[in-house]
């Protein structure tokens, strides 16, 4: 069977402040593959007047359903309802639709755009679930991501992550921009600019602020930035190297590793810079911190064994003063991220110089691998839980995929030129 | 069956962003910095050892360790050039090095950063014991971050698996 292939060429403009100046072009392509044999059929049908403002709706919310790999988008032409009076169930039911997405666009004063929708369920012929929101038109596209969030709720159980932002380093040429975009790759904004490497991107737990490590400096420091006013302070900037914060779950403190007491050490520090703690006390490396949801608990990787594998430790050491080893096949088991409700983290597994990104619950210890690339690195959950977005590499190029956690469904987000990288997905807008 | 989407866009990056790249750093460590690691040059009244530095017959013109895959520890055929630079600095006490640390670009680049410290620290280590000061040294790691040579292969790999040493104010 040929692989259908659909090709969508958007324009997004972005404001320039008042700056004279030509702004860079770079092209975020975005490629799906595979999907859940049982995915479930939609019928989303343009909403009334949608094609008079300057941003389509439903196509927003259908990409971003397609993208999860668990919809099938059902073909809706020469139909046309807007409300429910005029929905012709039998006619979706020939269609093979099980749920059917209807809404109007109604211009407001004041440049705003209401949008009512409604999702119907088809063979019940009822109504699943309704919203009407007002926005300025200027935010058309997130308030299509917030309904796509609301359908995919109504429909599969889990919160939506469409919503969401993403981070991750483009590289182009000598040049490293730490970017933030939409979850879709839309939006695409850098935070800061430099001629020296940028790694390790961390999202605070509220998505106001992110951490990184900058070598602007010719050395490895972390940083705090918060994202509205541009700000940022260096969290550790202590002799020797200050890499891989992770955000306590309050957002008041981070883990770090500084290397000034010898060796690569976890710390505790408060988001501010005062307050440093040691946490790890080996003479081997631990490195990679990753707070559990409840804040109990951080998973890192560790040497002490011989080989690089993921362990736990308390935070609270009076709990448990010992480290405990998760991972135990292979050699190098590196990179651990919890998922959002701490029961299972994604973490990478190399295997025959491969490597991938693989899953382990922790209740009953079980290695799930997902990906079968080469070089798959820094891998992120969805906070959803639902995807893991990580860095890999295609023809030599930096990309970033994200594979549905059960494995079934992978999805490409590249730029045209250049390499982009150590990707983290942001936390869940704060209306969730 | 296999179902490929392929969407498109074109993102103009803002220019706020230009404008906003490389702001004030508030530097809340300052009491436990290192402070400045300006490496360009210091213009004149450098001092004389600088000579020595840059002559291509001193073994001090020296400055990379190169290491075998997986490994940490000096090679024979480095000690001696490590040593002269440890004499160097415990002739000269105002003398100070950075000792940067790099790996090839295989796994984690977290994990390659602590890698790339090892290796910082292990040279570090042997300077200290040779007699230079402690703080005259300070290790860091670029992991796999600053490759000198691109692409992969062992040929590229074993040109990154090194630690250079980096006079201040050189």
């Amino acid at each position: 069977m040929f692989p259908d292939r659909i090709k969508f060429l958007f324009c997004a403009l972005i404001l320039s402040c008042g700056w004279i100046s030509f702004p860079s072009l770079a092209q975020l392509n975005i490629e799906i593959f595979g999907g859940g044999a049982a995915r479930i059929p939609i019928a989303i049908v343009p909403f009334a007047d949608e094609n008079r403002l300057q941003q389509n709706i439903t196509s927003v919310i259908g990409a971003d359903l397609q993208r999860t790999g668990l919809f099938k988008l059902v073909d809706t032409s020469g139909a046309s309802p807007h409300i429910p009076a005029d929905v012709v169930f039998p006619d979706w039911i020939n269609r093979g639709a099980s749920a059917l997405v209807i809404g109007r666009t109604i211009a407001m004063p004041g440049d705003q755009v209401e949008i009512q929708f409604r999702l119907m369920d088809v063979s019940k012929k009822t109504q699943l679930t309704g919203l009407g929101i007002t926005v300025p038109s200027s935010q058309l596209r997130s308030a299509a991501h917030r309904i796509a969030d609301v359908i995919y709720e109504a429909l599969t159980g889990d919160v939506g992550v469409f919503s969401t932002r993403i981070a991750y380093v483009l590289k182009q040429g000598n040049k490293y921009a730490l970017q933030v975009a939409d979850a879709d790759g839309y939006n695409a904004q850098s935070i800061i600019e430099y001629n020296e490497p940028i790694i390790s991107p961390s999202w605070s737990p509220d998505g106001n602020r992110l951490a990184y490590v900058s070598f602007e400096n010719k050395k490895p420091v972390v940083y705090v930035q918060t994202l509205a006013t541009r700000q940022r302070h260096a969290v550790a900037n202590f002799k020797g190297s200050n890499s891989a914060p992770a955000w306590s779950p309050d957002g008041n403190r981070l883990a770090v590793v500084l290397t000034g007491q010898g060796g690569s050490q976890i710390f505790l520090i408060n988001a501010d810079g005062s307050g440093l703690q040691r946490l790890s006390r080996s003479s081997s490396i631990d490195t990679e911190p990753n707070f559990s949801p409840d804040g109990r608990y951080i998973l890192f990787t560790s040497d002490r064994g011989g080989s690089p594998q993921i362990y736990r430790m308390a935070v609270t050491q009076s709990e448990n003063p010992n480290a405990e080893r998760m991972t135990f096949e292979g050699s190098y088991n590196v990179s651990p991220d919890y998922s959002h409700n701490g029961k299972s983290y994604t973490f990478i597994h190399r295997n025959n110089n491969q490597f991938n990104v693989a899953v382990q619950e922790i209740g009953s210890r079980q290695v799930q691998i997902l990906t079968n690339s080469k070089f798959d690195e820094s891998p992120s959950f969805a906070p959803n839980g639902k995807m893991i977005l990580y860095a890999t590499e295609i023809n030599g190029r930096g990309i970033l995929s994200a594979v549905s956690s059960d494995g079934q469904t992978k999805q490409h987000l590249s730029v045209q030129s250049g390499d982009i990288r150590e990707p983290a997905w942001g936390p869940l807008p704060k209306w969730k | 069956m296999k179902k490929l989407l392929s969407v498109s866009l074109i993102v103009l990056l803002s220019a706020c962003a230009s404008q906003t790249t490389q702001p004030e750093v508030d530097d809340l460590n300052s009491g436990n910095n290192m402070g400045n690691t300006n490496l360009s040059g210091s213009g004149s009244g450098r001092p004389g050892y600088f000579n020595q530095l840059q002559d291509p017959n001193s073994i001090l013109s020296q400055r990379s360790v190169y290491y075998d895959f997986d490994s940490y520890s000096v090679k024979g055929e480095y000690r001696e050039m490590v040593l002269a630079h440890a004499k160097l600095l415990r002739d000269n006490p105002d003398a100070s090095i950075i000792l940067q640390g790099n790996t090839d670009d295989r796994g984690s680049r977290e994990y390659n950063l602590a890698l790339g410290q090892r290796r910082a620290d292990g040279v570090r280590n042997m300077m200290t014991l040779a007699g230079a000061g402690d703080n005259q040294i300070e290790a860091v790691s670029f992991g796999e971050e600053k490759p000198r040579a691109l692409g992969s292969g062992e040929s590229a790999w074993s040109q990154n698996r090194r630690a250079d040493i980096v006079y201040r104010g050189e």
